[in-house]
């Protein structure tokens, strides 16, 4: 079984990385990019017994930060 | 004053940390990421700068949650002392003894440089060899020194006097110019500035040493 996190900067969180994006695509002609938005992607080989509140678990105490990101699960 | 310093992989301001605290006065024991005990009898334990397990997933994360920091969190809640430097300050809010986090620096560079600080309070171990207000060189070298707390944390810190240190011209987009941020007790002080590195005239400048004298001034009794 497999679980896919998904990590975002929560709105209001400045993502400088994100912004650089957002320019680089305008300055190359690509026109009606109105934000950019950057995240993280991380695949959990697990355990058939594994449920998607252990891989919340982990979220919560080591793969987020919750002061500045959110993130969902994904049971694959 | 006893203190410990904590070494990870990718530490790289150990020895330097390690050096400033000695020239105040300090026994300084290094510990190692995996001991699962602090020495006996430490007052204050230093979590340096450099980039602890690489910086992988987040800058701090892993090293928050190594055997050693379980240790040192237990000193923390005990009323013990701690600073963190640099990636120590990164490593402080991973673990959650301080509030906030640390972003990417809003220029997206990596910064090395001598900047300006604003003494912001003088009400700490810390910062009480310092005038409310003074100005003192001290260098950042930081890709992800930008702190972020929401709106109410932020608010809470100014009420609370808990922001030691502000950069009088702020290099990598801090809320509020915040450096460097105390705990409720006073006693926990995360900072980005490496004041171990301005220790000595052959750094370029002394603006730093005040900060450990202070420390070992209150701690010699301790």
């Amino acid at each position: 079984m497999k679980a896919r996190v998904h990590l975002m900067l929560k709105t209001g969180v400045l993502d400088p990385q994100g912004e650089a994006v957002r320019h680089a695509l305008g300055a190359m002609g690509f026109e009606g990019v109105k934000g950019v938005r950057q995240g993280k992607v991380i695949e959990l080989d697990l355990d058939e017994a594994a449920t998607q509140a252990d891989v919340e678990e982990m979220c919560e105490k080591l793969l987020a930060n919750t002061v500045i990101e959110s993130y969902s699960v994904e049971m694959v | 004053m006893h203190a410990a310093v904590v070494v990870f992989p990718g530490s790289n301001c150990d020895r330097d940390l390690a050096v400033a605290l000695k020239a105040a006065g300090a026994k300084v024991s290094m510990v190692w990421h995996k001991d699962t005990a602090l020495p006996e009898g430490v007052d204050i334990v230093g979590i340096p700068g450099g980039f602890s397990y690489g910086d992988y997933l987040r800058c701090g994360a892993i090293a928050a949650n190594s055997p050693i920091c379980r240790e040192v969190a237990a000193h923390a809640t005990r009323g013990g002392y701690v600073m963190g430097v640099c990636n120590g300050f990164q490593v402080l809010t991973e673990t959650g003894l301080l509030p906030g986090a640390l972003l990417r620096n809003a220029g997206l560079k990596y910064i090395c440089k001598t900047v300006g600080l604003k003494v912001a309070t003088a009400d700490s171990d810390y910062t009480s060899g310092y005038s409310v207000g003074a100005v003192i060189d001290i260098p950042i070298a930081h890709h992800d020194g930008n702190y972020y707390a929401d709106a109410d944390t932020i608010a809470q810190l100014h009420d609370e006097d808990r922001i030691a240190f502000t950069y009088t011209d702020n290099p990598n987009g801090a809320q509020a110019d915040i450096a460097g941020i105390l705990s409720p007790n006073r006693r926990v002080l995360g900072m980005m500035p490496h004041p171990e590195r301005m220790a000595d005239p052959l750094h370029g400048g002394t603006d730093g040493v005040a900060l450990f004298r202070a420390l070992a001034g209150a701690l010699v009794t301790a």
